[in-house]
């Protein structure tokens, strides 16, 4: 087998890979001669290596296992102050009704087929709740509280939900253990295409 | 004449009359432009009309940009959280980039191209940062694919145009590099599964998405239509993820985590999942096939004889296998033709010649994709979900064509 038939047959196993697609870019694949693809390097060497304060700066994301929490700890009573300043105006007094939606559950409207989704009844983690507020709010004004803030504002929305007692205390240990009435709810989507309506 | 007339809105047929009177002698009522760039209303006499002759007046001189005609109003239509695509305005397959749909959580951020910088890491073998330039540098990929926000559908009353129906959906020609490609160079570990999209927003937006699909098919895009991105769609750079729900293409894209397991973030555990059959459906990526008849529809008018039924059909699964057109409220289906190309993952659009009675009828599409799977009638998703509304949802869509040529979006509702 010559150096060029070689080639073409690892052509379609390391570049299928990458390049794999249908439609506009297969018409392009097809395109590349052999010599293209037997030059392609393991690695091209742009970019730079990140540091570890340069991650640390910008990796704000907390899993539901806990990684990712930063040290601090929060209770319902200082929470319920900081709410009560930085974010009843949105989200309505003890979190319910605001004109940016409810944080915390209550009765159904006779009205409505279903509550408003809220943290006490749709939430799956409540990790959730302290990356998120962490990262976007108070939405006017986001990035703007410290850790404690946020903890102190995650152990009062988990209180005013009833998930929590007003004692607990949430800490980076204790956050991931709460659990979440709603998370039972959650299955992945099962669809899959083909005649199926799902 | 100083003013350049830009639109006529009024011809006034009663100017003999008018003259007779001795009043003014308005000509029409039109838009113009005044010397210092304002659009005004104003009346404008015969003299004035007869100005406007293009072949009696030296045009304007090459310039640095082009603009649209200004007998063209085509706008998108803001919310305090999206602005929808003027579907029906369109024609072909590609959405103008300054009409592509709008959706984001915290408004749109200026970034600077030069600072921008976009960190991976996590389980990688080297974390590692790149620039603009860096990702410019790579092998690049195009890529023509919708982009679709997965809660794009709105009912209610006949009075709702395309735009308002489904406008968050648009088309482009994505550039950009392959995520595979930089997957590569930074080494991820075999057991990293899921990757977090982070955005350099004010809502610093965050999405868990498989390590397949990015191995796959994903684009780090930095260019829209042949140009860069346009700062509502995510400048300098977006993730670009064909055929799955818009809020995945995270925009403003400043850190990619390789994981061992998804993050649930607030937009994939609140947001962006829908109650089926008293469940939660989580991650539900896929944007199930969909098509709409953008012509005849609200507010248009049709007149007895010859239409040509246009519209766009497009699956996130793959290509559009085909598009059936329905002129008698959905009794009997005929197969509509297909425009080239028909891409995987696109708008494709479709025709279907038509001949109007002038009764009053219904008319609708319905697309099957390559996976076999057809677009469903509202009360089959109903019936399938036990819900009658949430994200994801793809019904057929009627337009009643009254006997007077009106044409107006048929409301259904079930429950
Ligand atoms: C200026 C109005 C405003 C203020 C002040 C504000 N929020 Fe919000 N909040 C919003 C908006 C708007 C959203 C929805 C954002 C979106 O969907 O992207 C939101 C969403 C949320 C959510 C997610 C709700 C859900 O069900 O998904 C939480 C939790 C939240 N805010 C907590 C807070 C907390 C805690 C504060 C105070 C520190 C706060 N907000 C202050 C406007 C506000």
């Amino acid at each position: 087998m010559g150096i060029l038939s070689k080639s073409l047959l690892i052509f379609p196993i390391v570049w299928g890979l990458l390049f794999s697609n249908s439609g506009y870019l297969s018409t392009h694949s097809s395109h590349f001669s052999p010599s293209d693809t037997s030059q392609v390097p393991s690695s091209f060497g742009f970019g730079r290596l990140a540091t570890q304060a340069e991650i640390d700066r910008i990796d704000i994301d907390v899993r539901p296992d806990g990684k990712g929490l930063p040290q601090g700890k929060g209770v319902a009573a200082k929470g319920k102050l900081i709410f009560a300043t930085k974010c009843v105006a949105c989200h309505g007094a003890g979190g319910i009704g605001g004109p940016n939606g409810s944080l915390v559950h209550s009765q159904v409207e006779p009205t409505k087929k279903r509550a408003e989704k809220t943290i006490g009844n749709y939430w799956p983690y409540a990790t959730t709740v302290f990356d998120y507020i962490r990262r976007a709010m108070p939405f006017n004004a986001p990035g703007s509280l410290t850790n404690d803030e946020v903890y102190h504002l995650t152990a009062y929305l988990l209180s005013a939900n009833q998930i929590i007692d007003s004692s607990f205390v949430v800490t980076p240990a204790t956050l991931p253990t709460i659990k979440m009435p709603a998370q039972p709810l959650f299955v992945p989507d099962d669809r899959k295409g083909g005649p199926v309506i799902k | 004449m100083k003013n350049k007339i830009i639109q006529l809105t009024q011809r006034d047929t009663k100017i003999s009359r008018r003259k007779l009177l001795g009043g003014a002698a308005t000509a029409a009522v039109a838009i113009v432009q005044t010397a210092e760039g304002k659009n005004v209303q104003a009346a404008l006499t015969q003299a004035q009309l007869s100005d406007d002759d293009p072949t009696k007046k030296l045009g304007t001189f090459p310039g640095e940009i082009g603009t649209r005609s200004s007998f063209e109003k085509l706008v998108k239509d803001p919310s305090e959280t999206s602005s929808r695509s003027p579907l029906q305005d369109f024609y072909g397959i590609i959405t103008p980039s300054d009409l592509h749909f709008e959706r984001h959580h915290g408004g749109v951020p200026v970034i600077d191209p030069t600072k921008h910088e976009l960190l991976i890491h996590g389980m990688v073998s080297k974390p590692m940062i790149f620039k603009l330039a860096d990702l410019k540098r790579f092998p690049s990929v195009s890529r023509i694919a919708f982009l679709e926000c997965s809660g794009n559908f709105r009912s209610g009353k006949e009075t709702l145009r395309p735009q308002e129906i489904c406008g968050l959906t648009s088309q482009s020609e994505w550039t950009g590099v392959k995520l595979s490609t930089i997957f590569r160079e930074v080494g991820i570990k075999p057991n990293a599964t899921w990757f977090l999209a982070e955005g350099g927003d004010a809502a610093v937006m965050t999405r868990s998405i498989p390590v397949k699909k990015g191995l796959d098919d994903v684009i780090i895009a930095y260019a829209q239509n042949g140009e860069a991105i346009r700062p509502e769609q995510g400048y300098p750079i977006r993730l670009f993820v064909p055929g799955w729900e818009g809020n995945t293409n995270v925009k403003w894209l400043r850190r990619i985590e390789l994981s061992d397991q998804p993050f649930m973030t607030r937009e994939e555990t609140s947001k962006y999942t829908e109650f089926v059959n008293g469940k939660v459906r989580q991650f539900s990526f896929d944007i199930d096939a969909r098509s709409i008849i953008t012509f005849p529809s609200y507010p248009q008018q049709v007149e007895k004889g010859w239409i040509e039924i246009r519209g766009i059909a497009w699956s996130g699964r793959g290509k559009v296998h085909k598009v059936e057109v329905s002129v008698d409220a959905g009794k009997s289906w005929q197969i509509a033709n297909l425009q080239e190309p028909i891409l995987d993952k696109a708008h494709t659009a479709f025709r279907y010649l038509w001949k109007w009675d002038g009764n009053a009828t219904e008319i609708m599409s319905r697309v099957t994709d390559e996976t076999g799977y057809t677009q469903p009638t509202l009360k089959q998703l109903v019936e399938a979900r036990g819900e009658s509304n949430g994200y994801h949802f793809n019904p057929i869509t009627a337009w009643q064509i009254k006997p007077d040529g009106s044409v107006l979006f048929k409301p259904e509702s079930f429950r």
